[in-house]
């Protein structure tokens, strides 16, 4: 009798098993926890110190256009203005997400809806190749190929915003490609059945039905592709430019946050100025991408097929 | 049963492989990082002295002026490789470093093969770099603008540059790149550019000017008829002891001084008939 109790009460090799395994992905997940919020922190209490400990306005480093964090400006300040990087920035992100997106689309849909077979032997395989090439080579293309046939085509140093999309629209195109191939595969296929029921052409149903379904999933895979565009450095950073200037046009040399962030930093001593401003573009690049992953999340939730 | 032996298996492994680590790592080692003007030179320099030494490792980084100076100062490295005196760098406390001048690197400007320019004065090249010339012609080359590049703020090269062409003002916002190698590139592609190059750096595919009639070569840096030239500094915290000091000790022999230094370019120190201190006066 005793021996049957003991035998029902004491814990099981499996309950045992099953606690071990607990404690490691509890334990892993804890780690990676504390590594994220340590990185906010850190680039946080960094990039914070620029107006709390060198008292510059905040504004004055959003909106300022005036890049040169040695110097005192007029106003006793540093000039700290970060503005032509933000908006260079921007301007690439949105210019290479908006050329890329229908390149994207059109090589879903020819994957997922017109030839699936060929698609998936021939196609696929040749986007997600350029996930695997270095931004560095990317850089360089750009720098030999697209740089001197803009200079050709356009005028001036070839050197700028225009460059950059180009460079970074090739690199967000597999992005933004296979996850619309995904958004595009996740419709039902009824709803393509009843389409064609109805008497749609194949035409009609891909872009009434087929594409108007998945448009959460086709932004989301846009905003994707913004978030790595918007935090590329080494690509951009050779054929950019990098001049702390104002873009007046796609074709004068501009620089992105990134860029200006990487040749900066190996020159700069820590608790100095000139590092502290560099931490506060990195914290503008920190919040941005939490900006991109709160999209994300609300396109998902808002565009969840109802089943 | 079978797990638990793979799994004791592995530990034992791991133990033995970790043993083995440290016994591995019985060698000494040494680590120098920084300016990437000097890199060349202290790679090469490194490479003979572990040749000549098994078990002894110099590991050499770049990084820029900055970061050597930062690095070494906060113990992070052993040895901290810079164009610039310490008293230079704002946020660094020169005093708890020594510094030991290994070489001496001229800086001359480079243009693009198509400017038509072959030399400029020292005020023209300053005017140029703070925008008040923008096209060749003004200068006497063709008709073509001038396009500015420039390192990026707080590397060595540029900094050298400033000081000696521009009387320590500033060259207005432009391109900017991060590696000399770079700038040689993009100004050999792209008409219209001029920049500045280390001597090491220069090659057939840039032409170098002259300035106020003296030509960049070594002769000139030397005699201090070539005003743009710097020191190349490496940093270490107090004195340098063991292996830092075997490195260092070498690094200025003779041998090294003599040979390696002039084949890669840079002029030993022992050659110069003059010398400046961090505020750029000459000093007996």
């Amino acid at each position: 009798m005793e021996n049957v109790k003991e035998e029902l009460t004491k814990k099981s090799k499996k309950s045992k098993l099953e606690r071990r395994g607990r404690i490691i992905s509890f334990s892993c997940i804890s780690i990676i926890v504390l590594v994220v919020l340590s990185i906010f922190y850190f680039v946080a209490s960094r990039g914070l110190s620029t107006f709390f400990v060198d008292n510059v306005n905040v504004f004055d480093f959003l909106f300022g256009t005036e890049w040169n964090p040695g110097q005192v400006g007029s106003d006793g300040q540093p000039m700290v203005g970060a503005l032509p990087m933000i908006v260079g920035s921007f301007t690439v992100t949105f210019l290479s997400a908006i050329i890329a997106t229908p390149f994207a689309i059109g090589a879903a849909v020819f994957m997922v809806e017109i030839s699936p077979k060929n698609g998936q032997k021939i196609l696929q395989p040749v986007i997600e190749l350029l996930v695997g090439i270095p931004s560095v080579v990317y850089g360089f293309i750009g720098l030999s190929v697209i740089v001197p046939v803009i200079r050709a085509i356009f005028g001036g140093t070839g050197f700028g915003i225009l460059a950059g999309t180009f460079v970074l629209f090739v690199m967000i195109l597999p992005t933004v490609t296979t996850m619309t191939v995904d958004a595009l595969k996740a419709v039902p296929r009824d709803y393509r059945e009843a389409s064609l029921a109805l008497g749609a052409t194949r035409w009609q149903t891909i872009y009434k039905v087929v594409l108007r379904a998945a448009v959460p999933g086709i932004l989301t895979a846009v905003v994707f592709g913004m978030a790595r565009a918007f935090g590329e450095a080494l690509a951009i950073q050779m054929v950019i430019g990098n001049a702390a200037l104002m873009p007046t046009s796609l074709v004068t040399p501009a620089s992105t946050l990134t860029s200006i962030l990487t040749m900066g930093i190996g020159n700069t001593i820590m608790g100095t100025v000139e590092n502290n401003v560099l931490w506060s573009l990195a914290l503008i690049l920190l919040l941005m991408s939490s900006i991109f992953n709160i999209i994300i999340r609300l396109i998902a939730k808002k565009g969840a097929m109802k089943k | 049963m079978k797990k638990k032996i793979v799994g004791l298996f592995i530990l034992s492994f791991t133990i033995i492989l970790s043993g083995c680590s440290q016994w591995i790592d019985r060698g000494e080692s040494v680590t120098a990082v920084g300016s990437s003007a000097l890199q060349p030179l202290v790679e090469t320099v490194a490479e003979e002295f572990q040749q000549d030494q098994p078990g002894k490792f110099v590991n050499v980084q770049g990084g820029g002026s900055g970061t050597g100076l930062s690095q070494v100062q906060n113990g992070s490295v052993d040895i901290g490789n810079s164009d610039m005196f310490a008293e230079e760098k704002s946020g660094v406390d020169a005093s708890e470093l020594v510094d030991h001048r290994v070489a001496v690197i001229g800086i001359t400007p480079v243009v693009n093969k198509e400017v038509g320019v072959e030399e400029l004065s020292k005020e023209e090249l300053k005017q140029i770099f703070l925008g008040d010339i923008t096209n060749w012609q003004e200068v006497g080359g063709n008709d073509q603008e001038i396009v500015i590049l420039n390192r990026a703020t707080g590397s060595g090269t540029r900094d050298t540059f400033e000081k000696w062409v521009l009387d320590d003002e500033n060259a207005i916002s432009s391109q900017e790149q991060e590696s000399s190698g770079m700038v040689r590139q993009i100004v050999s592609d792209t008409p219209g550019a001029i920049s500045y190059l280390a001597f090491s750096y220069v090659t057939e595919d840039v032409d170098v000017l002259a300035m106020d009639g003296v030509e960049p070569t070594d002769e000139n840096v030397k005699t201090n008829n070539w005003p743009i030239w710097s020191y190349e500094h490496m940093y270490t915290r107090g004195e340098p002891t063991g292996l830092t000091k075997e490195f260092m000790d070498y690094i200025l022999s003779d041998g090294v001084q003599e040979e390696l230094v002039g084949q890669l370019g840079y002029i030993p120190v022992s050659q110069m008939e003059v010398e400046r201190d961090a505020n750029g006066d000459i000093v007996e």
